[in-house]
């Protein structure tokens, strides 16, 4: 079932009478293919449970509509448009075991779709394996774990066979370690069912190792659609950029002059074709070379070792943060020690962004 | 760990002998008192122990009539009452607007004095040489006769006598009830709302077992409170409510201490101990369902 917002608003009132109103999704045009997994991802108020709540239909829109697949379901209420939703806190009732949990919503259907008992049971104890915890059925949800708990808040979702899965935030609940092995049990049951997914998070790492198409949004306004690795490739602004990425991304102020990129007063890269402008320079943290020749210098302060890599941290006045993070190998550092640190950068994880606008500036490196 | 035992047991030492000199002394001394056969307060002697004290309670009428009304006030108004409330509060939970308004109106019954709102329903349902009273004369626009309900039939007494206490009873349990409903997450219903589920399933399925550990409290509570009742009759009826018939146990205890029959502190414990059995029972077998209930679970 592929998913398709058109030009999705959702603007809450000013309290008082000073104030505007709050635009909590601004204009969303987003096409989600059947079977997709997709991730909202932004930061806290930037909208991404907002949007969920109006696939999901507990908010209604104030302008746009939404589709899936050919069914305009703008209007219809939650329980017609044939979804299921994990709440970040999962919701289960308690006062029901696991088992009643997953039959609330079968015992729901009416008319054709309605089941007898035996029919329910079976569906119930299918979804249950599915989710592995067949094993905990006559259980309340305050004697299980979080993981567990979680589990069972997926299978009540998954059971009525929705068209559209929906999770708000299905990992922040979770210690670390539960986090790692559930994103994949995410990803592993979303395969296996093959129903179309979208998932709000504000981690991410958590979006981009499970979805296959990543929404990025800040304001309650899209910023960049696409895969993961084109999104961390290819940010489209600085605010993507530096979202995306662990260590995050390095960002420099920066020059063009005569077709040269200037850091402070080196010149760091040499390019063609690029008109002058004030610019943000951001490094991914791979992108430097230890380099005794190399133009960009740096006040070296820690290197921390991580077994394969070697983490450099390191100061330089155009430096918009404290420090900066450089991952380089292991063998390619020679002293530890340093005051003065020099690299050569990668041109290709080198990206510019104009300083007014912060919008990503494209360039050519010069070929000799 | 034993001194911090001991200063525990200083703190409850205070509360511990108030309990011991006003609750567990009288409780034993009127156990006493109820077997002591014959007793004279003059004399401050007895002639026997035995069981002549109950004997002779449950052959007075007086006593009876009053066991009688009270048995009836306690099995109405408890159930209805707190039915009423459970559809107040759920209904108050469902509009926005006016909600405040409603919610002061209904509670103010709880801080009007006893006595006061007494004369109010003297009013209402008094017959006095000049008038029939309020709700006599709206039923007789349907063409009933007039009945008089404060010195008239029995089951006309009994009706505005409980018309009167679940009235009053009614605000607290709304109060109770609503702030029960209030901490009821709104996820659930959400969660409930996008299964498709009808709105009386969610009541019955959701709200009404989240929120049963407070009826639970209120049904004991009010069989208890309901046992004691005395001044609702008094504020509507007077002083003399045996002559009313409308004598209630506790009515009943205080008559054989200090009313007109009175200077019968032997008659008075034994009906004291009858009221402590009767509502320890109650109480007891209220208990013994909540852990059935408890346990069970929420089944189909």
């Amino acid at each position: 079932m592929n998913v398709t917002l058109q030009h999705l608003t959702k603007r809450f009132p000013a309290r008082g009478k000073k104030g505007e109103d709050v635009i909590a999704v601004n204009a969303a045009n987003v096409e989600i293919k059947d079977g997709e997994l997709l991730g909202l991802l932004g930061p806290s108020g930037c909208g991404k449970s907002t949007m969920l709540n109006l696939i999901c239909g507990l908010l209604q829109p104030s302008e746009g509509r939404i589709l899936f697949g050919e069914d305009d379901v703008t209007d219809l209420p939650p329980e017609r448009r044939g979804i299921g939703l994990v709440f970040q806190n999962y919701a289960l009732y308690p006062h029901l075991t696991v088992m009643q949990n997953i039959l609330f919503p079968l015992e729901n259907l009416k008319g054709p779709d309605k089941l007898t008992r035996e029919e329910m049971r079976e569906r119930a104890l299918r979804i249950a394996a599915l989710v592995q915890i067949d094993g905990l059925m006559d259980r309340k949800p305050s004697e299980l774990s979080g993981g567990q708990q979680q589990r069972v808040a997926i299978a009540r979702a998954l059971v009525k066979m929705p068209r559209v899965l929906l999770l708000d935030e299905p990992l922040s609940n979770l210690d670390a370690r539960l986090r790692l092995q559930t994103r994949e049990e995410i990803r592993r049951i979303q395969q296996e069912t093959g129903i179309t997914t979208i998932f709000v998070t504000h981690d991410q790492e958590e979006a981009m190792s499970i979805s296959d198409r990543i929404v990025v949004m800040k304001s309650g306004v899209i910023q960049q659609i696409g895969h993961p690795q084109e999104i961390y490739d290819d940010p489209c602004n600085l605010f993507v950029a530096k979202f995306l990425g662990t260590p995050p991304i390095n960002v420099f102020r920066g020059e063009v002059r005569e077709n040269c990129l200037y850091i402070g007063d080196a010149v760091v890269l040499r390019l063609t074709n690029t008109p002058d402008c004030s610019v943000f320079v951001g490094i991914r943290p791979e992108g430097f070379v230890p380099d005794a020749d190399g133009a960009l210098v740096c006040r070296g302060k820690a290197v921390e070792v991580m077994g394969r890599d070697v983490s450099v941290v390191a100061t330089h006045e155009a430096l918009e943060a404290p420090a900066l993070r450089a991952i380089v190998s292991a063998e390619e550092v020679r002293s530890r020690d340093a005051e003065r640190v020099a690299f050569s950068l990668k041109p290709h994880k080198v990206l510019l962004f104009d300083r007014a606008s912060e919008e990503r500036i494209p360039f050519t490196v010069r070929e000799d | 760990m034993k001194r911090n035992e001991l200063k525990a047991w200083l703190y409850l030492l205070p509360a511990l002998l108030f309990l011991a000199v006003f609750m567990l002394y009288p409780l034993v001394d009127v156990l006493i008192y109820s077997f002591e056969e014959g007793y004279n307060s003059a004399s401050q002697s007895y002639t026997g122990i035995g069981f002549y004290n109950y004997s002779y309670i449950l052959r007075d009428p007086y006593f009876l009539q009053a066991l009688k009304n009270t048995l009836i006030l306690v099995f109405i108004t408890v159930p209805i009452s707190t039915a009423l409330a459970l559809l107040l509060s759920v209904a108050l939970n469902s509009i926005k607007p006016l909600r405040r308004l409603f919610q002061t109106v209904y509670f103010l019954p709880y801080v009007t004095n006893t006595l006061a709102v007494g004369m109010v329903f003297m009013i209402l349902f008094q017959k006095t040489p000049y008038t029939n009273g309020l709700v006599n004369l709206i039923i007789g626009l349907f063409g009933v006769a007039p009945i008089d309900f404060i010195d008239g039939p029995y089951a006309a007494k009994m009706l505005v006598l409980c018309i009167y206490t679940i009235w009053v009873v009614m605000p607290f349990k709304v109060l109770v009830l609503t702030g029960a409903l209030a901490s009821v997450r709104e996820d659930y219903y959400s969660a409930a709302r996008v299964d498709g589920t009808s709105r009386f399933r969610i009541f019955r399925r959701i709200t009404l077992p989240m929120i049963a550990p407070m009826l639970f409290y209120l049904v004991i509570t009010g069989f208890i409170g309901a046992f004691k009742a005395y001044s609702d009759a008094v504020a509507i009826f007077g002083t003399d409510l045996n002559a009313a018939e409308m004598n209630t146990i506790v009515g009943y205890i205080y008559d054989r201490l200090y009313g007109d029959g009175g200077g019968y502190p032997s008659y008075a414990s034994a009906a004291a101990i009858v009221l402590f059995l009767i509502v320890l029972t109650i109480t007891a077998i209220n208990l013994l369902i909540r852990r059935k209930k408890l346990e069970g679970g929420g089944v189909q």
